[in-house]
């Protein structure tokens, strides 16, 4: 049931009947391109309303109610103002990296976005090295953000750029590390076989206590890479103005701003792949009816669902927490962080290796 | 032409064009993007053959690792009005032949070793393979390279931090500024 395997099949046999194969493959990469842009864009689009509801929930506030039906529309007003602002130019700055660095941070998100598995069957590009390739193409966004720091010809920018970078990369160490104890649990690293081994129950359930301690260090870890509060000390307003995109205007600030969410949504969904199971439904042991009623509810809603949640939890943090400082953050990492990460992943072994998971 | 040729020789002259690029701007850290650029083309090779993984190390070591390294130290120490001063022609003269001769070296070795060709298609490595022989005591494994690469790594580690924290107690009279 809810299989999109076929439906992706058929479109495949269509397009070969039709034409040579290399266009057959121009239009299929052409097909997923666009339809990914979208889902992007929308996803992006609803983000930002969801964070600033959730926030005005927060503070007790109502949060935007005035653009169309409970202020839905207010982030689409928000994006054709920030499409008709004025691209200021900079004089002193270096013009080609200062162009260049938008690109390189959504298109990181933008490939990373492409290995995740929203459905069954609805999965552009299974690689056998799944989560490994979506580490290693979101690690490429830090350069971006480092170039805009450095290209914007600005002391705030600049610290900015310095203080994002030496955060994520101290915390991709945590991050990986977190996934690989769940990459010993699943015995695979690619998505669709971790997806799959979590028919019989989720991995934070099937892996005991590890695996809780592995997703409680992954989200900390992730909301940091992601330059979130409460470690979004790279563009803290009270001090650095907004940090490494302050020069950035119109389009360029939305790319930055985009890309933000949607690595918030990126980390999100691989918390629900590798834990939660991703777009599989919940099941009980033996309880066949309770199982049968959980499937007839859409796998794409499950994986939405799923990420919403560790989304809501993420933006919980964000307005909860006051902002760590520069010393507090690398404290966090290097002092507790890694050394749990690491006896962590020699527990989850060990379990593995004498079979007590379930 | 194949989808597979295309990509290569777009890939290919990707890597050329900045490679040439990267030695010959004058603006250090556009040098560092170019160089960013050569890598990330070279990983998109590595994904054409099928093996991902030593793609994404690449993507994850140098894009990530290195090229991140190298633009951090530039934020730290160069200014961006700064710009080198155009090299001689004397050096650029001698530069362009050393790297010809390298070039013409490796090329020859690559032309006269005999690639056996196959005409089966590009298998995917399995991950567990690779975990497997790095781990193997036996004739293909890869145990003993490993363990020495990973003693190199911490001896330069130790010394690294050796180095940062410049010896032992601070004497009384260099603080008299």
């Amino acid at each position: 049931m809810f299989d999109f395997a076929p439906l992706t099949k058929w479109i495949d046999t269509v397009l070969h009947n039709a034409m040579s194969p290399f266009w057959a493959v121009v239009v299929e990469m052409l097909i997923v391109g666009v339809l990914i842009l979208l889902f992007y864009a929308l996803i992006g689009l609803f983000l930002v309303y969801a964070e600033r509801k959730v926030c005005a929930f927060m503070q007790n506030r109502l949060g935007p109610n005035r653009v169309g039906p409970f202020g839905l529309f207010q982030t689409i007003a928000d994006l054709v103002k920030l499409l008709l602002v004025e691209l200021v130019p900079i004089r002193n700055a270096d013009k080609f990296l200062f162009n260049l660095a938008p690109f390189i941070v959504i298109t990181a998100s933008f490939m990373a976005i492409a290995a995740i598995p929203f459905a069954k069957g609805l999965h552009a590009i299974d690689l056998n090295i799944g989560i490994f390739y979506v580490i290693a193409v979101s690690a490429m966004g830090v350069i971006g953000i480092l170039l805009a720091g450095w290209a914007s010809n600005n002391k705030y920018s600049l610290i900015g750029a310095m203080r994002s970078g030496a955060q994520i990369v101290s915390y991709e160490l945590s991050v990986g590390l977190s996934l690989i104890t769940m990459v010993i649990l699943a015995g695979s690293m690619q998505l669709s076989v971790i997806v799959e081994g979590q028919a019989t129950g989720w991995f934070i359930f099937k892996g005991h206590i590890p695996a809780f301690i592995a997703f409680i260090v992954f989200l900390v870890a992730s909301t940091a890479e992601t330059n979130r509060g409460p470690f979004d000390l790279a563009e803290a307003e009270s001090e650095l103005t907004a940090g490494y995109h302050t020069e950035y205007s119109g389009i360029k600030f939305a790319f930055f701003f985009l890309a933000e969410y949607m690595n918030m949504f990126i980390v999100a969904s691989i918390a629900a792949t590798v834990f939660l199971g991703g777009w599989m439904p919940f099941h009980v042991g033996n309880w066949d009816g309770f199982n049968a009623v959980m499937d007839f509810i859409p796998p794409f809603v499950w994986y939405i669902v799923k990420t919403f949640f560790v989304v809501f939890l993420m933006m919980w943090f964000k307005w909860t927490f006051p902002r760590l400082r520069i010393d507090q953050l690398l404290t966090l990492e290097w002092k507790y962080l890694l050394p749990i990460n690491l006896v962590n992943v020699l527990i989850m072994a060990f379990i593995v290796l004498m079979g007590w998971h379930f | 032409m194949t989808i597979n040729q295309v990509m290569f020789v777009l890939f290919s002259v990707m890597i050329i064009v900045f490679s040439v690029l990267t030695v010959t701007s004058r603006r250090i850290l556009r040098a560092a993007v170019y160089l960013l650029f050569v890598l990330v083309s070279t990983a998109g090779l590595y994904f054409m053959l099928n093996f991902q993984f030593l793609a994404a190390v690449q993507l994850t070591l140098y894009a990530g690792g290195i090229v991140v390294l190298i633009i951090f130290s530039i934020l730290l120490t160069s200014h961006i009005s700064q710009k080198f001063e155009p090299v001689g022609w004397k050096k650029s003269l001698f530069s362009a032949l050393a790297a010809m001769a390298g070039a013409i070296i490796t090329i020859i070795t690559i032309l006269d070793f005999k690639f056996s060709a196959t005409a089966e298609a590009a298998r995917e490595i399995d991950m567990r393979l690779i975990g497997k022989s790095l781990l193997s005591v036996e004739y293909d494994g890869y145990v003993l390279p490993f363990e020495v690469i990973s003693i190199l790594l911490i001896a330069a580690m130790v010394a690294a931090i050796v180095i940062a924290k410049k010896g032992g107690p601070k004497k009384t009279e260099t603080q008299t500024l």
